[in-house]
């Protein structure tokens, strides 16, 4: 994947507001968000209802996808422009939830919904209407996705790359200070893990940097390319961004998202946690 | 300790004892600006969090003890960055003018 092959720029966006297959789909961690306001033609997806099972922890199956995105009026061959509040972190999430479920062409707005505002472009809050479709999904692509035994197996191993903030990642905080801190997980991160906070992907206005600053990023962080790579965050949605710069803008080979990060491993009984702004051992 | 001050935002159903809160207004001209984006960087001046502005301008963050700043972004305005000290157990209110 390449830039030009994942990435379009709010002057695409604008310029292909009544191309019927082009699907605007809008993703926010605030999920009334596109109810106040949203670009013309977009549809909402509520990352809490839509694509997550409302009884066990985890995605919703293939068929389930299959009948959100038949409902919503989504075409296998459609393309597919996601874009969301937190500087994409919910969008970028949504991508690679497509991509998991095999979305051929799926691109993200660069800069998200932040961009779109501070350049005072057009938002709306009429309802479009897309007529239903027969969508068929593919069986999850495993490739991108990373469990919890992997990733303990990957401590010393692998590239880990936590995207947390740098005082989450000490354990100084326990969520994105946006958010109240009493959680129940241990505070710390993985041994071993690099802190690459997925904000030093992102210019100020939320769009990502270039090519070269990224692989700067990336290499001065000590991240070797020749090895898998798996991303983590909190609850999987920041180091999907990560997931985005690495796989699809930098063309890394094998990069996972652990979209059970530190919610799941911080509760984990008997694996290792270090505190503290260094790495820490094996 | 525990009351924002007149106009800012309730803090019903905040443990704020738990809580080192930071939170205001972002306004122009006294207006309230319902559309900036608020960024909060570390000591460091790395980022930690944003949130966009409510309809009436407010914003608020959950931060630790210490040294922050709120930057401000916001439509045909040129960011503002302002520093607060949070401490667990208190409330920093701080209004921003773009």
């Amino acid at each position: 994947m390449t830039r030009e092959n994942s990435l379009v720029t709010a002057q695409w966006v604008e310029e292909h507001l009544a191309d019927p297959k082009v699907v605007l789909i809008e993703v926010d961690e605030d999920t009334t968000a596109y109810d106040k306001g949203h670009i013309r033609g977009a549809i909402k997806l509520d990352w809490t209802t839509d694509l997550q099972d409302q009884v066990r922890r985890d995605f919703v199956d293939k068929q389930q996808f299959e009948a959100l995105l038949s409902e919503r009026g989504v075409a296998n061959d459609d393309t597919v422009v996601l874009y969301g509040g937190n500087n994409n972190w919910f969008a970028a999430y949504a991508y690679w939830y497509f991509k998991l479920y095999g979305h051929q062409d799926v691109k993200l707005l660069d800069g998200g919904r932040k961009k779109w505002e501070l350049d005072s472009r057009e938002l709306t809050d009429e309802l479009p209407s897309r007529a239903g479709t027969s969508y068929t999904a593919q069986e999850q692509d495993r490739s991108i996705r990373a469990f919890r035994d992997e990733t303990v197996e990957a401590i010393g191993v692998k590239n880990l790359v936590d995207v947390r903030s740098p005082d989450e990642y000490a354990g100084r905080l326990l969520a994105p200070a946006h958010l109240p801190q009493e959680q129940a997980q241990r505070a710390g991160h993985v041994p071993t893990s690099i802190n690459v906070p997925w904000s030093k992907a992102a210019n100020d206005d939320g769009t990502f940097k270039s090519d070269d600053e990224l692989k700067a990023l990336y290499g001065e962080a000590g991240l070797d390319d020749s090895k898998e790579t798996i991303a983590l965050c909190r609850i999987g949605e920041r180091s999907s961004h990560t997931w985005f710069v690495l796989k699809e803008l930098l063309g890394h080979q094998s990069v996972k998202n652990y979209d059970g990060s530190w919610t799941e491993y911080g509760s984990l009984v008997g694996v290792p946690v270090a505190v503290g702004d260094e790495p820490g051992e094996a | 300790m525990c009351g924002a001050t007149e106009g800012g935002l309730s803090l019903d159903g905040i443990d704020v004892k738990k809580e080192a809160i930071v939170q205001g207004r972002v306004e122009r001209a006294g207006d309230p600006v319902g559309n900036a984006y608020v960024r909060l960087l570390d000591r460091t001046g790395e980022f930690t969090a944003e949130v966009p502005t409510s309809a009436s301008g407010h914003f608020r963050f959950f931060a630790g003890d210490g040294e922050w700043t709120l930057r401000t972004l916001a439509p045909k305005a040129d960011p503002v960055d302002k520093k607060v000290i949070a401490s667990v157990g208190s409330v920093a209110e701080v209004v921003v003018s773009i």
